[in-house]
């Protein structure tokens, strides 16, 4: 399955990004492999719609569970829809790689 | 064409619904008893409370055309989606989803222009009404109420305009308050704006944002300082630097805001009052006299 995890940047080290619509990058760990890809919010600066947006890129990287600090009600209602597991996590200055490697344990 | 005032100010609470009652009552009571009011903050309309023996005459449901996608239609070619400026609509093309979030929409239609597979159709959602009233003063009251949960102001503000009559002389806006997109809406198409402000601190920071706004609008102003005597003098200052007229000052009175609060405004109207009015009403008066004039004075 795939997972995907919101990111600051475009690296592993990366600080974990605690918003699903407006955050910066989605990592993408594939847990059959151990790889990870990552890719660009391209409406994180949208005016509205950013979660309905974020949610249908998720959709399309055909991600089964995603984890982040929060989900909005529309990016929420969505994944519903499609059955996506959604994870939130609160603590404080995590990186993105501390977050995968409790996923490969 | 009436003359249009709107009544607006940046911070809420600061009298906007007490001066625009009040302007209709004096304009027809001295002016002309051609005045409508309009109650422009279609999220929570309340001039009416102030007209406790007002008769509904007309209501009428105000709808917003939002589209929806007919799946057997479509190609999920996600030409709507780049038409769209609002992100209102989601194609997923790989699981065949094509639908439209209508708390998103802006009713642009510009996703049955993008669309060539006759997929998008465009149906009925009520975003609310708009309600006249015989209030047995002037021309009586218009409001607009919109629904709760939509985020239709700006709409619902075009579409009450719209529906007023245009044979009043003086039409009021009783605006929203704040400086966003209703506001705008609210005072796009009016002939001057009486901003109410407060005194203090808080109520001059929003006044000078909305000064602002109506600079960069092009609208000639004045002030009403309603409750006068709170706060400090660096709202006086502010106007006399930027040379702004000073219509009115209401002072501050724990009575008046009772009698406001029990929706008693319009009765035995104490004397201060009414000397306060018929000045602002003379000021009133001079723009309607240029107005229906020449174009002898440019505003």
């Amino acid at each position: 399955m795939k997972t995907l995890i919101t990111s600051t940047e475009d690296k592993l080290n990366a600080a974990f990004d605690k918003r699903f619509g407006r955050a910066a990058w989605f990592c993408v760990l594939d847990e059959s492999t151990g790889e990870t890809a990552f890719y660009p919010n391209e409406n994180i600066n949208a005016t509205g719609g950013a979660g309905t947006k974020a949610a249908e890129k998720v959709v399309e990287l055909g991600v089964g569970k995603i984890i982040s600090g929060d989900f909005g009600p529309k990016a929420k209602e969505l994944l519903n829809k499609f059955n996506i597991q959604m994870v939130i996590i609160e603590e404080e200055d995590l990186s993105v790689k501390e977050i995968v490697e409790r996923i490969k344990k | 064409m009436p003359l249009k005032i709107a009544v607006a100010s940046g911070k809420g609470g600061t009298g906007k619904t007490t001066v625009s009652v009040n302007l209709q009552h004096f304009i027809a009571s001295y002016m002309t008893p051609e005045v409508l009011l309009v109650d422009c903050d279609v999220e929570e309309p309340n001039d009416r409370i102030f007209f406790p023996d007002s008769r509904l005459q007309i209501s009428e449901v105000v709808n917003q055309m939002v589209p929806e996608i007919d799946t057997e239609k479509c190609i999920f070619c996600r030409e709507c989606v780049e038409y769209c400026e609002f992100n209102a609509i989601v194609v997923i093309p790989p699981v065949k989803y094509a639908e439209v979030n209508a708390s998103l929409c802006h009713s642009c239609g510009a996703c049955s222009v993008a669309c060539q597979d006759g997929a998008v159709i465009e149906k009925r959602h009520p975003i609310g009404q708009i309600n006249c009233f015989e209030t047995g003063l002037g021309h009586g009251l218009a409001e607009g109420v919109l629904k709760i949960g939509s985020p239709m102001q700006t709409m619902m503000i075009k579409e009450l305009k719209k529906s007023v009559k245009n044979n009043a002389d003086i039409v009021i806006y009783d605006s929203p308050p704040g400086t966003s997109c209703p506001v705008v809406e609210t005072v796009s198409d009016v002939d001057y704006v009486v901003l109410v402000a407060e005194p203090t601190p808080f109520g001059l920071h929003d006044l000078i944002l909305m000064v602002e706004l109506l600079v960069d609008l092009d609208k000639p102003l004045g002030v009403v300082i309603n409750k006068a005597g709170l706060g400090n003098n660096d709202i006086y200052e502010f106007l006399k630097e930027q040379n702004i007229e000073i219509l009115a000052e209401i002072p501050f009175d724990k009575d008046y805001a009772s009698r406001y609060a029990s929706g008693n405004l319009l009765n035995d109207i104490d004397v201060q009052t009414k000397g306060i009015y018929r000045n602002l009403i003379k000021k009133v008066e001079s723009r309607y006299l240029q107005y229906e004039g020449s174009n002898y004075f440019k505003w």
